[in-house]
This record gives C-alpha cells, sequence and structure tokens, in this order.
C-alpha cells in the first residue's frame, strides 16, 4: 500500500521504499480503472509520464533531485502544455497544442514533477458543477450521482480518488475551494498576483489565480513553494517575498484571532454545515485561538458584482477564439461574419455563451456606467471590509459552500441558482485575499467543507492554521469508497 | 453665406522603439509576413501583455516637448472590436487617462504669424496586422509584423481654420518627433497616418457643425488635398441647404474625393473598459525630471536661436529648422564657411534643389558639411565666384572632393590680376568698337544697361574666371575714362 500524500510519498522516494516509476504505474492504473467512471482527466499522458518518472528516479540517484521530484501531479486543462492538447474543456480547443509551457506547468516540470495528464474541468473555468464541459461532467468520488464542484473538478475529483498525488486548479470566484469542499480535500487559492498566469487560459484576468489543490495542508505548502513567485511575463504577478510556506506550519496558534463574519453564518448556510463549523471553531479554541465575530456588510452584493466583472473581462478574453488563427473554425464560411458567428456559435458551450453574452452587454454604450463601473465600486467596498477586519484579526473562518455537493442535474437549469453557490468564496477572489478549504465534517456521506481567508500574501498563516486543524482532526484523511 | 473652417486632426506616430508595445518581437518594416509576431502579437491563449518601459518613455518625451501635463497615473484600456488583423479582438489603448494631458505647439502661417495650436491628449495604443486582399484566390491574407507595433496618437483641439493650417501643424508635429528621435516619421511607410476631422459653420457662430472624419490619410500632400476636397463637399451641400452626416469617409487621392465609409448608425460599440492584465502606469516626477534632462533643443527654441545668433529672418529659420538633421547641416556648414546666411541660402537652395532632384533626405547627402562649407569659404575670400562655385558643386555632388582640390583641378580659380584683367577688357573693347562708340556717345542715364553687355563679354572671354566687381571697375574707367 502506497502513501497517499505528497510529503509521505516524498519521503518514500527519498529512503528508496519506492521508486517514481512504481508510484507513476500504481497512479496510471488507477487512472485506467476509474477515469470512466469519474471522467476527472481529458488527457492522460502515459507515455511521457513514465519517461519522466524514470529520469526522476535517476536524478534522485545522481542526487540532483528537486522539491518535487518524482510526484505523479495533474495539470487543470487550461494551463497550457508544450506538445500536449490543452482544451480548457471546450470544443474550440479541442485540437489545441501549444507550443509554449505556462509557467506554473514549467515549475514543477522543474521541480522534477510528473505530469500524469490534464484534468476535466468547466468550459473556460466557467461554472461550479463541472457539467459545463464539452468532454461531459466529472463525478463526485464519494457519490458518482453528485457533482464534484467547479471548475476545478476534474483536479478536485481526481485527488480525492487518488488518482494523482496533488492537482493544480485555478480560481476565479472559487473554483478551486468549492471543489476542494465537495471533494473532502484541502485547496488553496493564493493572493491574486502570487503565481503567475502566463499560459494560464484567462477566464477573467482581475481574478484568476491558480493554485494546489492536495489531501493536506502541508502538501498545499510544499506544491506552492513550487509555484508561487514573480514572473517578468506577467505584469500582475507581484514581486512581494516568497516564503518557505512549509516553516511555520506547526506554528503555536496561541493569541490567533478568528473572525466568524455573521453574514457568512446566517441565511444561505446550511444548518448541519453550521454545526460542522462550530465543531471546528471548538477546536481552534482548543488550540489556543481566540474567536470573535465580525461583519463584511458587503458581503451580499458580491455575487452581483462578481457575475457583472468576470463575464464583462471575459467577454473580451475570449473574443481572440474567432476561428480565424487556431481553434475551430466553421466548415465553409461564406464571408467573414458567417465566419466568426457559427465558430463561436459551434466552439462555446451554453454557459460561456451566455457569460459572453452577459459581459458585452455590461460593457455596452449606456450600460456600462450602471454595470460594470457600479461592480467595480462594490469590489471596493467589499476589499474595504476586509482590510478593516484584518486590522485587528489574523484570519476569517467560514464555510466554503452553502451546503454539500448537489445532485448532478439538479442545478444544471437554473443559472441564477448556480451562481448563488459561490456567495462565499467570491468575496475573497474580489478582494484578491488568500484563501484555503479543507474538510471539517461530513454530511449523508459527502464532506462538508470550511474556509479560511487571510490577509494578503499571508499564505503562511493559512497554512498554519489548517494544518494544525488537520493534526488535530482526520477529516482529511477520509476516503471515499469506490 | 461666409463659412468658417474647423478642423482638429488625431495623427498616429509610430514609435522608433525596438521592439513592440506589449512584446519582444522587432517592428522592422518590410519583414517577409508573419515572421516578426510571437505567440503574444498572435494573442495565443494565456499569452499576456507587458509593456515596452521605452515607449512609455518615448510618449513622456512628447508630452514634455508640447508643454503638456504628464500622468503620473495612466491606464490601458481594451477597445473591443472583431477583424482578422486584430488577434486578440481588442485593441489596447488608453481612453480615460491617457499618458499626456493637455499641451499646445506653435505653427507658423505664411503671412509670418504664429499660431498655437492645443493638443487635447496623446495617448499609447498598438497597432493592429494588415489584411492583404490580393493573391489568396477570393480569400483574404493575414500579415501580423505590425500588430503590437507601438504608437502615440496625438488628438489637437478643434483649433485649426484651414487645410494649410491642418499642414503646418501637422509637419510641427511631425518635426517635434522627429527632433525627439521618438519617430522616423516616415509618412510613405506608415509611420505618420492622420485623421482629420472637418466641419463648417457659417462665420461668427459658436457652436460646431456636424463634422465628418476622413480616415488615415498618408502624406502632407492628401491631407491638404483630402480637406479641401471635404470642405468643398461640405459647402455645397451646406449652401445647398443640405446637412452633413455624421461619418467616417475614405480620401481616394486618385479620384481626389472622399467617399463614405460608415455612418454614426454603423459606428462600433467599442466597451472600452481597462485592461486587467495591466497594471495602471505609475511614473513619478524623479522620473518625468529624468526623461526632460534628455530632451534636444526643440523646434521653436532652435527658430528662435537661428534668428537671433545668425541673424535670419523667422521664415528661413522655420525652413531650416524644420527637420532636425536639416537644422544640424546648415549649423555644421555655417560654423565651417564662417558666413551663416551664405549658408542658409546655400542649404535652402542649391542643396535643397540636387536633394529634391534626386529624391534624397539630407541625412544622405552626398556632399559633406565640411565639403560645402569650404567652398562657401572660397566664394567669401573671392576665390571663386558664386557662379563658378555652383560648378564646383555640381563636381562635389557627382564625383566627391573639395573645394580647393576641385578648384584646383579644373583651373577654376577667380583671376584677381588688374593686369590680366586689364588685357581682356582691352582685348573685347578693341574687338567691339562700335558698342565703345555707341556707349561714349550715350548719355550718363543709359550708360549703366549699357555696360552689361562689356561685362558679359569680358566674362565669357575669361570663361568666368575674372572677379566681377573688378571687371566692373576696370571697365568704368576704360570706357568712361
Amino acid at each position: 500500500m502506497l502513501p497517499e500524500s505528497v510529503s509521505e510519498l516524498l519521503k518514500g522516494l527519498e529512503s528508496k521504499s519506492f521508486s517514481s516509476e512504481e508510484i507513476t504505474r500504481a497512479y496510471l492504473d488507477k487512472i485506467k480503472q476509474q477515469n470512466d467512471s469519474l471522467n476527472c482527466f481529458i488527457t492522460v499522458t502515459e507515455e511521457q509520464a513514465l519517461e519522466a518518472a524514470k529520469a526522476s528516479d535517476q536524478r534522485r540517484a545522481n542526487g540532483t533531485s528537486g522539491p518535487l521530484d518524482g510526484i505523479p501531479v495533474a495539470h487543470k486543462d487550461l494551463f497550457c502544455t508544450t506538445g500536449t492538447t490543452t482544451t480548457c474543456a471546450s470544443r474550440m480547443l479541442e485540437n489545441f497544442i501549444p507550443p509554449y509551457e505556462s509557467t506554473v506547468t514549467r515549475k514543477f516540470a522543474e521541480a522534477g514533477a510528473i505530469s500524469l495528464g490534464k484534468t476535466n474541468m468547466d468550459e473556460f473555468a466557467m461554472g461550479s458543477s463541472n457539467e459545463n464541459s464539452y468532454y461531459g461532467p466529472v463525478k463526485n468520488p464519494w457519490n458518482l450521482e453528485y457533482v464534484p464542484g467547479g471548475s476545478s473538478g476534474g483536479s478536485a475529483s481526481a485527488v480525492a480518488a487518488g488518482l494523482c498525488a496533488a492537482a493544480t486548479g485555478t480560481d476565479t470566484g472559487g473554483s478551486i475551494r468549492q471543489p476542494a469542499a465537495f471533494c473532502g480535500i484541502t485547496g488553496l487559492k493564493p493572493t491574486y498576483g502570487r503565481v503567475s498566469r502566463l499560459g494560464m487560459i484567462a477566464f477573467a484576468s482581475s481574478l484568476d489565480q491558480g493554485g494546489p489543490m492536495a489531501r493536506t495542508a502541508e502538501d498545499t505548502a510544499i506544491l506552492l513553494n513550487v509555484m508561487a513567485g514573480h514572473d517578468p511575463k506577467d505584469s500582475t504577478s507581484s514581486t512581494h517575498p516568497v516564503e518557505d510556506y512549509t516553516a511555520s506550519l506547526n506554528q503555536d496558534l496561541s493569541g490567533t484571532r478568528i473572525g466568524l463574519p455573521k453574514e457568512y453564518f446566517s441565511g444561505n448556510l446550511n444548518a448541519d454545515t453550521g454545526k460542522s463549523l462550530e465543531a471546528a471553531i471548538k477546536v481552534y479554541e482548543s488550540l489556543g485561538a481566540t474567536v470573535e465575530e465580525i461583519s463584511l456588510p458587503h458581503t451580499e452584493l458580491s455575487v452581483p458584482a462578481y457575475y457583472v466583472i468576470a463575464p464583462a473581462e471575459a467577454s473580451a478574453n475570449l473574443s481572440r477564439f474567432d476561428g480565424v488563427r487556431y481553434g475551430h473554425r466553421c466548415d465553409s464560411p461564406k464571408d467573414l461574419e458567417d465566419l466568426y458567428r457559427r465558430s463561436r456559435a459551434e466552439g462555446f458551450g451554453a454557459e460561456v455563451q451566455r457569460r459572453i453574452l452577459v459581459g458585452t452587454y455590461a460593457l455596452s454604450a449606456g450600460y456600462f456606467d450602471a454595470y460594470y463601473r457600479q461592480a467595480q465600486k462594490i469590489r471596493r467596498l467589499i476589499k474595504e471590509d476586509f482590510v478593516r477586519a484584518f486590522d485587528h484579526i489574523d484570519a476569517i473562518l467560514c464555510p466554503t459552500t452553502p451546503g454539500a455537493a448537489f445532485k448532478i442535474g439538479s442545478k444544471s437549469d437554473d443559472p441564477v441558482q448556480m451562481y448563488l453557490e459561490d456567495i462565499f468564496t467570491v468575496p475573497t477572489s474580489l478582494a484578491g485575499l488568500p484563501a484555503i478549504a479543507l474538510p471539517c465534517g461530513e454530511l449523508d456521506g459527502l464532506p462538508v467543507g470550511m474556509q479560511l481567508i487571510g490577509n494578503y500574501f499571508n499564505e503562511s498563516k493559512l497554512l498554519n492554521l489548517a494544518h494544525r486543524f488537520q493534526s488535530e482532526t482526520d477529516w482529511h484523511q477520509r476516503r471515499p469508497q469506490i | 453665406m461666409e463659412w468658417e473652417v474647423v478642423i482638429g486632426l488625431e495623427i498616429h506616430v509610430q514609435l522608433a522603439t525596438k521592439s513592440k508595445i506589449f512584446s519582444g518581437s522587432s517592428i522592422a518594416f518590410g519583414a517577409e509576413p508573419n515572421t516578426q509576431a510571437s505567440a503574444v502579437d498572435l494573442a495565443m491563449p494565456g499569452m499576456l501583455p507587458v509593456m515596452n518601459e521605452e515607449a512609455l518613455r518615448m510618449a513622456v518625451k512628447f508630452g514634455l516637448a508640447i508643454d503638456a501635463e504628464v500622468s503620473e497615473r495612466s491606464v490601458f484600456d481594451r477597445k473591443n472590436y472583431f477583424y482578422p488583423d486584430l488577434p486578440k479582438g481588442y485593441q489596447i489603448s488608453q481612453l480615460e487617462y491617457p499618458i499626456v494631458k493637455t499641451g499646445q505647439v506653435d505653427i507658423h502661417l505664411e503671412d509670418g504669424t504664429k499660431k498655437t495650436i492645443g493638443v487635447t491628449r496623446a495617448h499609447l495604443e498598438e497597432d493592429a496586422g494588415k489584411s492583404l486582399h490580393e493573391d489568396f484566390h477570393g480569400m483574404s491574407g493575414i500579415d501580423l509584423n505590425r500588430a503590437g507595433t507601438p504608437l502615440l496618437e496625438i488628438v489637437s483641439e478643434p483649433d485649426l481654420r484651414s487645410a494649410k493650417e491642418a499642414v503646418a501643424y501637422l509637419k510641427k508635429i511631425h518635426s517635434i518627433v522627429t527632433y525627439l528621435g521618438i519617430s522616423d516619421g516616415d509618412m510613405s511607410q506608415g509611420s505618420m497616418r492622420c485623421d482629420c476631422n472637418v466641419s463648417l459653420r457659417p462665420k461668427g457662430q459658436e457652436e460646431f457643425g456636424t463634422r465628418t472624419e476622413i480616415k488615415n490619410v498618408n502624406s502632407f500632400r492628401f491631407v491638404e488635398k483630402a480637406i479641401n476636397t471635404e470642405i468643398e463637399r461640405q459647402m455645397y451641400i451646406l449652401e445647398d441647404g443640405g446637412s452633413i452626416e455624421q461619418e467616417t469617409r475614405l480620401y481616394d487621392a486618385d479620384k481626389d474625393e472622399t467617399r463614405s465609409m460608415r455612418s454614426k448608425e454603423f459606428a462600433n460599440d467599442y466597451r472600452y473598459f481597462p485592461d486587467p492584465d495591466l497594471l495602471p502606469i505609475e511614473i513619478d516626477q524623479a522620473y518625468i525630471e529624468e526623461v526632460r534632462q534628455t530632451l534636444p533643443e526643440l523646434p521653436e527654441a532652435k527658430i528662435s536661436r537661428f534668428c537671433s545668433d545668425y541673424g535670419l529672418s523667422d521664415t528661413d529659420a522655420g525652413i531650416l529648422a524644420a527637420s532636425r538633421e536639416q537644422a544640424d547641416y546648415f549649423e555644421a556648414v555655417a560654423t565651417k564657411s564662417g558666413d551663416a546666411k551664405m549658408a542658409a541660402n546655400w542649404v535652402m537652395g542649391e542643396l535643397a534643389k540636387y536633394l529634391n532632384q534626386n529624391g534624397l533626405e539630407i541625412s544622405q547627402c552626398p556632399v559633406s558639411t565640411d565639403a560645402l562649407g569650404g567652398l562657401i569659404a572660397r566664394i567669401k575670400d573671392n576665390t571663386i565666384s558664386g557662379k563658378i562655385a555652383k560648378d564646383v558643386f555640381d563636381v562635389m555632388w557627382t564625383e566627391g572632393g573639395e573645394a580647393d582640390a576641385i578648384i584646383e583641378a579644373k583651373g577654376l580659380k577667380q583671376v584677381t590680376d588688374t593686369g590680366a584683367i586689364e588685357a581682356i577688357v582691352d582685348e573685347v573693347l578693341a574687338n567691339n568698337a562700335a558698342q565703345v562708340e555707341q556707349y561714349r556717345s550715350a548719355e550718363e542715364a543709359k550708360r549703366g544697361k549699357m555696360i552689361g553687355f562689356f561685362v558679359g563679354q569680358t566674362m565669357k572671354a575669361s570663361k568666368g574666371k575674372a572677379n566681377p566687381q573688378q571687371v566692373n571697375q576696370i571697365l568704368k574707367q576704360k570706357l568712361d575714362g
């Protein structure tokens, strides 16, 4: 029986208990057995993975291994990978093979990680259930009738089911945290600008942020060490110094002040989720942290503001998919107009088209002030709410989602209901703050998650809080029976 | 009715950076299609723009040169529209917060007066690629070499009142950007392009009339012609009781007419919004001051200096200072020859004529400033006459060489030996006894004109080398004697 966490796998590789080739084969076997039912991989790069694993074993023998050497991971299929199809789960990019590598996947490769393949997702990262994929819905390994969350649903499902040791995800309004919560794993959305966006196919540029998805907070810290850092080719990436995120995992929590935003513990929250959170709060109190109620008064405006800003940016970001240079092109276009219309109508799924239309509308002459400008004002107010709160607290504890995972198909006909799933994750995205989601309970056989939100670039504190919780509890060790 | 013309120009200046405004690709003109287009320029998925600091520096230079306020914070926006040569489906430009705010430039009008033209703003943006419609069997070819080339769009106030003023303003902007070295200003290669907004209003009316915009005019001459053609068209409609439709028009130089391109109803809604891939540009006063230190002497300053230091007229100084190369050339010739006025006349006259005839820029001039200065020095010290100097110049132009060597080799040295000139004069008088008789019997008042004949004959006999003043003097003595 192989260990499951990245930290233990690294120990085993170091002590030669097993080779990277062995564990890579084991993961590939598992993918073969389970991917048909889970649908979490769009592309499996078996040959390259085995070759890379052998090279990794060689490096380890030579004593030149990197921090993730030999660890089999999976990448969300919007990180461009040289020579490997990068689809964004869209028909538009069904055959798109990038001639360049994203900074994130390059850093993983340079750290010695083995890529097993590319994971399924909501098309162009637009969705909260992973039902919006050209490659079909991803299943939640805890119950195949349930959604894994989205948009990084493939990565979450693969990590939860043990089809990879860890995975990359991206989070625009909750796309790492919500699927992590639904699948019972740990997922971190770093501060906006902490991780390079170069080669990460854009949904909403001012919100998109790549981050790690793994079994434990410690694994998440190990992965963040590899991913974080300034990239001169991404103007929005931060020059804020990078820390060793594993260094303060075990720090004492006495005196840590945790805020509980009252707006997150009312109305929308499912009662049973609330109970799990109360238990988590008790754990922190027992570890010496103090807890106090805080207020983030503009929380309820976050979903409407988010669903103006994100689609507005997306409407421009997705204009490049016009059938002219790459991607899907319709058959025998009559003229330019026809080429645009049909290539885009055929290439994009319904949700992507919906958001392009919403965003185009919000930016149009006569509506710009009422929608886009107004949404930007709300964004500032939400940010100020958090800045005020972090004046006197160290972290915020709150739910990640209103409830546990829902059934496939149960919300797909009601976009607004689906958008409300994001109520606890979008405020942090709008503010650009780091947040981590981790399991803290179970409800009818499905995981329940909590969310910790930290101050700008204070990922270390979040990882410290999450790790200490996981040292006291075993929710993160529970596995779906499949 | 008497109409007043109101014109505003939007000038796109291609900045002479080494690479594109948001990518590392070269912007050199004339490369094979799509060989200067990187993944960023092709708008490949996941690619991001990174601003070229050199383009920013150039924009700041321009702002300082027109006494404008340079924004400490400016913002890039996305201007959204679909076109095959616009790879991202949006152009990165600046709308609400341009890098350069209100400034002004002075233009010199033909009547010798000066007029100040307001500049509303200047902003940075990227150029689009090119669509090629020939030789693709019913399809269009796309060349993205130009996509992402840095442009500075300079928008004037509607302060211009005639096509001539518009051209004078355009030339002034041209000389400023070339002085600053921020553009090669080559209009034939599209380094400077101009959109002209033209409207008419009854003289005395304050409110502007409806304007039309003539897109992409690419030479000084066409700007003048396009505007005049458009003025005529509008006047014809207005005089007829009609009204002008706000629209974009194209100038057809072959037919010398403007044609409707698209009317206001079909105008694009560009859905501008701040580009989230680029942070706002933030610069401080220290940066602005540092750029200010690098500014060269600008055309206006040079014109005043030429007037005061060299005693040139405003008009001559203006012509010489139109380009930095020409101004530098003139100053070098003036210094070498020791006679600024003569240097000015030669640079604006003979030299300009030769450059024109050969289609050369002053930077490509085969005659060095030392050579021309040396030539003028020889006129000044009477070694040769101005007329012979033109022959020497022709040799310099075609064969090269210094004035002294050419004068020596061709035996063009002026004859100033009184004895030698007297001998020629005697011969001329002897050969033209009848004319001498006529002269001597004529009234004093008519003699002035008549002496010209003898001067001509003497110069001819000396093969142009005799000193004309001496010839005149000796002839007078001998004839009046």
